[in-house]
């Protein structure tokens, strides 16, 4: 495991790890001090920047660490160790909920690649949903009208939009697994573009299904 | 060579309490060996009632003695003051109908009561229970107390927390952790040690309810979800009992009370004893006697849950809530336990094992529960327990309020914490010198429907052009649930000062200038304590020496000895009432001084005295 410290040398004692990979460790080798950490959530845990991830590695190590860095631990430390300790584990609770869930850790890495990924909120329907939108903003509009015979309309179309979005999850999962197997950079790149723009389409769906919720929700209360 | 490494963490190692700072009673435990263990006062009670009665002479009665005071006076005795805590008077309508105690103007942000002429906001107020319960502790364990694990409601807001740390501040604790009750109660079952799975903790208090879903696995307690409402308990029951026997005592007497402080409180002790019976037994009487005249009227069990469903209803949806936010179903939790009085009501048991489709763990006093789980959290952080680690999380979104009033979310409800976001703001106008932050806490989508929380102001930007500036703010909730906001400067690097405006509670001078006035009290106390028992021991010896001066030891004195004897008895009469406890001390060494001889002589008539009565004898 290595974890990104942010300085070099301890704060406390001044020395430093002879090799990169010495720093398996926040706590200095030489006087035990935590140090500095840096926000990288895949280095904080230990793991290959890969879309894909052990969910029960992950939560194993997130123990692990919680164990080491939390705050309760380091409350007769000095000033100085106790706001690492406060900011390394925000860091690590932080990235345990953005790499346990497969959209966040995508956009994550998609921004950490330089990927723009900022609330795409354009009002672009994407193509292929053209007919599926523009129905169910006509049966969102003869609901609001108060005319309930829209409901099992709306129900229906909840519905297919689920079973998209479980095909988007699935194609999602094969770029994954592609993206990671993938041994050159270029080639990670480029799938990473594409996935950039499932996310979008995926993003666009999630909101259509919201707002037929919301529809319903407000009906029923 | 080797050196000697001194380990001066354990020599200053205190002892950190935990204190439950209830609506109704307030409790302080500490880690044994064995265990944690509930502090009794000197009459072997551990429940301190959260009750403050303000003495003529400005001092204060805290607990028993001032729930007593409850009903000789009520406009300067405050009970149930949690649930005023980091609130503004516009929340509390409801609540001040039916205290007792007055609002003074100017309580939009803090609460001020008026205790006859003296304003006391309620940091200052649980202030005073929470001295009581450190002073408990001091006695009980003969050593200075000052630090303490504090447990609040889940569903706390910042203010609320916030408030609860000023009030340790103003008592001269060092609150070194706010621990969420229903997962203080969770540390005190030890649940861990039986195997792990998954358990909600079902509190509801005098004041407030909370669920709180856990996941327990190798001494980890992770919190999955929590949900709540901080306006929701057992002084509602009572509440509602009480607004119907006033009524009732209005129909039977043709006399309405509502508005008599202290008939008020009598009643609501009447109500509160039958609710109470009611636990155990299917029928009991309200017993109410004022000036004379006695009301009584029968209650079933039955009629009483007719009453109170509403209320009990109340508190299943954050339960629902908090499983959909788990992602879990009822069949999902291996284990429910019950916390805080209000679950001694069958029906509550009733209402929470359909629920859960499990039944619940009531083994644990309910009162207690919640005060050993802070003692346990006060031994994670002493280094004590090392097998168990809590991982709790923010009950309530945190967002920034954007153009025409939206908010974006920044930290989501349910996140663990510490939990943190980092934001980039910029400049709307050339040469603008500052940006405003308006943060608020909740899940609505517009500000104005959330909880607003503080406004932050990044000061002193440098000028440039619109759009140019960089500033990075970051928020990050701590370990107590409580907001923390810093800025950089993204082009120079540098630190941004931020001003930190909060909508609801204390400003840190009003707290600084709190503790100092509470400070300077305790010293003009202190000072005043001394001086007592310096004159309690001048009177003796002013006694011996008024009772010597008319024994013949006295005339067997030179002349000047005498003299020097009366001067010393004239300089300890003179600071007597006006001088410092050293002064008065000062004169008593020096009158005993110049006194020796005296006490020689005294010593042996009074030998021969005796001497002379045995022969008698």
């Amino acid at each position: 495991m290595s974890f990104p410290i942010a300085d070099h040398s301890c704060w406390r004692c001044g020395q430093t790890p002879e090799e990169e990979n010495e720093s398996a460790s926040l706590f200095c080798r030489f006087c035990n001090s935590l140090q500095r950490p840096v926000p990288d959530y895949f280095a904080f845990f230990g793991f290959e920047k890969h879309l894909s991830v052990d969910m029960d590695e992950l939560q194993r190590r997130y123990y692990m660490l919680s164990r080491q860095l939390h705050p309760d631990l380091f409350t007769r430390a000095t000033d100085t160790e106790r706001n690492y300790s406060l900011e390394a584990t925000s860091i690590l609770n932080d990235g345990y909920r953005i790499l346990r869930d497969p959209v966040q850790r995508a956009e994550y890495i998609l921004k950490e690649s330089g990927f723009d990924i900022g609330e795409q909120r354009s009002k672009d329907v994407p193509p292929e949903l053209l007919e599926e939108v523009f129905e169910l903003n006509m049966a969102l509009d003869e609901l609001r009208q108060g005319d309930a015979d829209a409901l099992p309309q709306l129900e229906a179309a909840r519905d297919q939009f689920k079973v998209m979005q479980g095909e988007i999850d699935d194609e999602l999962a094969a770029r994954f697994r592609e993206h990671d197997a993938a041994a050159r950079e270029e080639t990670r790149q480029q799938i990473l573009g594409t996935i950039r723009g499932i996310l979008n389409r995926r993003r666009y769906i999630r909101n259509l299904i919201q707002e037929i919720s919301k529809e319903f929700a407000t009906r029923t209360a | 060579m080797s050196t000697f490494q001194i380990d001066f963490s354990a020599i200053t190692k205190r002892r950190i309490v935990g204190i439950d700072l209830g609506t109704t009673n307030s409790l302080v435990a500490f880690m044994d060996l064995t265990g944690p263990q509930v502090i009794p006062d000197a009459a072997g009670s551990a429940l301190v009632p959260s009750v403050v009665s303000l003495n003529d002479d400005g001092t204060f009665t805290v607990g028993e003695a001032a729930r007593q005071l409850l009903i000789d006076r009520p406009d300067r005795t405050v009970y149930s003051v949690k649930r005023l805590m980091g609130r503004g008077v516009g929340d509390v309508q409801d609540e001040l109908k039916l205290f007792p105690f007055h609002v003074a103007p100017g309580s939009e942000n803090v609460i001020r009561l008026d205790l006859d002429g003296k304003l006391l906001t309620p940091p200052e107020v649980s202030a005073q229970v929470l001295k009581q319960l450190k002073a408990q502790a001091e006695h009980f364990l003969s050593e200075e107390i000052s630090q303490a694990v504090i447990t609040v409601p889940a569903y706390f807001n910042d203010a609320q927390r916030q408030a609860t740390k000023d009030a340790g501040r103003i008592a001269g604790l060092e609150v070194l952790r706010l621990v969420n009750e229903p997962t203080a109660a969770s540390l005190a079952y030890g649940l861990d040690k039986r195997k792990d799975g998954v358990v909600a903790v079902y509190d509801l208090g005098g004041g407030t309810f909370d669920i709180s879903i856990l996941r327990l696995k190798d001494g980890i307690f992770e919190v999955l979800s929590t949900n709540g409402d901080t306006h929701l308990g057992g002084d509602d029951i009572d509440n509602r009992l009480l607004s119907i026997a006033l009524e009732d005592v209005a129909s039977e007497w043709g006399e309405d009370l509502s508005h008599n402080g202290a008939a008020v409180q009598t009643l609501r002790r009447a109500v509160i004893e039958a609710k109470e019976k009611l636990s155990f037994v299917p029928a009991t009487t309200i017993q109410f006697a004022w000036k004379g005249k006695v009301f009584a009227r029968e209650i079933t069990r039955e009629l009483f849950e007719r009453l109170i469903a509403e209320i009990v209803d109340r508190t299943l949806q954050p339960c629902r809530n908090a499983m959909l936010d788990a992602g879990l179903t009822a069949e999902e939790i291996d284990e429910v336990v019950l916390v805080g009085g209000s679950t001694r009501i069958p029906m509550v048991r009733q209402a929470v094992e359909t629920l859960f489709k499990a039944k619940p763990h009531s083994e644990l006093n309910p009162d207690e529960v919640v005060a050993l789980g802070a003692a346990v959290q006060a031994g994670i952080l002493s280094g004590d327990v090392t097998d168990k680690l809590l991982l709790d999380v923010t009950p309530l979104s945190l967002g920034i309020e954007t153009m025409g009033g939206v908010v974006s979310k920044l930290i989501h409800r349910n996140s663990t914490i510490p939990a943190s976001a980092t934001e980039v703001f910029t400049t709307s106008v050339d040469g603008q010198r500052n940006v405003l932050i308006h943060v608020v806490q909740g899940e609505r989508e517009l500000a104005r429907d959330c909880r607003s929380l503080a406004r932050f102001d990044l000061k002193d930007l440098e000028a440039v052009p619109a759009g140019m500036a960089r500033i990075e703010v970051r928020f990050l909730i701590d370990a107590n649930g409580i907001l923390n906001v810093s800025a950089r400067d993204m082009r120079s690097g540098k630190e941004q000062s931020v001003e930190v405006k909060p909508s609801y509670g204390l400003t840190d001078t009003q707290v600084e200038a709190m503790i100092k006035e509470s400070f300077e009290k305790a010293e003009a106390d202190f000072a005043a304590r001394q001086v007592r028992e310096a004159q309690v021991e001048a009177d003796t010896i002013l006694n011996a020496l008024k009772k010597a001066k008319v024994n013949e030891a006295w005339f067997n004195l030179t002349e000047a000895e005498r003299l020097k004897i009366d001067k010393a008895h004239n300089e300890l009469l003179t600071v007597y009432h006006s001088g410092t406890h050293t002064q008065i001390r000062e004169a008593i060494e020096r009158l005993d001084g110049v006194s020796r001889k005296l006490a020689e002589n005294l010593m042996n008539t009074a030998v021969r005295a005796a001497l002379k009565g045995t022969k008698i004898g």
